[in-house]
């Protein structure tokens, strides 16, 4: 299990800016070890994300997106107190989901 | 003669359709339920937009692309693509010169606002665009050029 997001979502007027930063080695598959072995490709495929348990946003990354990744969107109609949930997928099947109050 | 990147383009072109069909399980079960393969392998601008389903992009005032002019370190370079449009159903991020040209798919809804940002890798100085497919079949987009002084894709 990876490391827990840090996710950030403050209310502005009617709507809400979100900001998660994932832990994530976001490995390409073109990079070699020392070895001169290609490291194979390991990244987040699938992004979620649910403001009080309903589907906001979803996202497809590719293996391009920068390791521990950053990722900033506004929600329409967020306010103080609602719940802001993220998920991802990575292309190993691995899954994490954090949950954060909007503030 | 057909060149190695052709072969390697053609055979992830394959594979990809193949785990579409799910006739590769071993392959398919470690992909995300709907995630496109065909268009995050896809090597050139065209072919991405082709496995996306989309048309011909068309230069577009209306979508925004925020970046860095010189970008020192590639492996890190903020990126954010928004569009003051109605009725866009998805924002994707380009990265012309990367091995794999998509970076990201954002699919927009009446909840959020088509406004992202996040950071990509780039592999050497390039064009970096952000594209806005909306509900009518328009596809339109805005470019700007993001030089690197460190690439982040190489080992």
């Amino acid at each position: 299990m990876a490391d827990p997001m840090r996710i950030r979502a403050q209310a502005a007027g009617d709507k809400a800016t979100v900001r998660v930063l994932m832990s994530h080695e976001m490995e390409t598959g073109q990079r070699k070890d020392a070895a001169g072995q290609t490291i194979p490709a390991w990244y987040i495929q699938q992004v979620t994300a649910q403001l009080n348990g309903k589907t906001v946003l979803t996202a497809q990354w590719g293996p391009s997106v920068a390791k521990n990744p950053f990722l900033q969107f506004n929600v329409k109609g967020a306010k103080a107190g609602d719940k802001i949930a993220i998920q991802w997928v990575d292309n190993r099947g691995d899954k994490r989901s954090d949950e954060a109050v909007v503030t | 003669m057909q060149t190695r990147r052709q072969l390697l383009s053609r055979s992830a072109q394959v594979a990809g359709m193949l785990a579409a069909l799910g006739l590769l399980p071993g392959m398919a079960r470690a992909q995300a339920a709907d995630y496109n393969s065909a268009a995050f392998d896809a090597k050139t601008l065209p072919d991405a937009m082709k496995a996306l389903g989309a048309g011909a992009p068309v230069e577009s005032k209306d979508v925004t692309l925020t970046g860095p002019d010189i970008a020192e370190n590639g492996a890190v370079v903020p990126i954010g693509a928004s569009t003051s449009l109605a009725g866009v159903k998805r924002m994707l991020l380009l990265v012309e010169k990367n091995p794999a040209v998509l970076s990201a798919v954002f699919d927009v809804n009446d909840a959020v606002e088509a406004n992202f940002s996040t950071r990509v890798k780039m592999g050497q100085s390039s064009n970096v665009y952000a594209v806005a497919l909306t509900g009518d079949g328009k596809v339109l987009y805005a470019v700007k050029e993001v030089k690197v002084t460190l690439g982040g894709c190489g080992g």
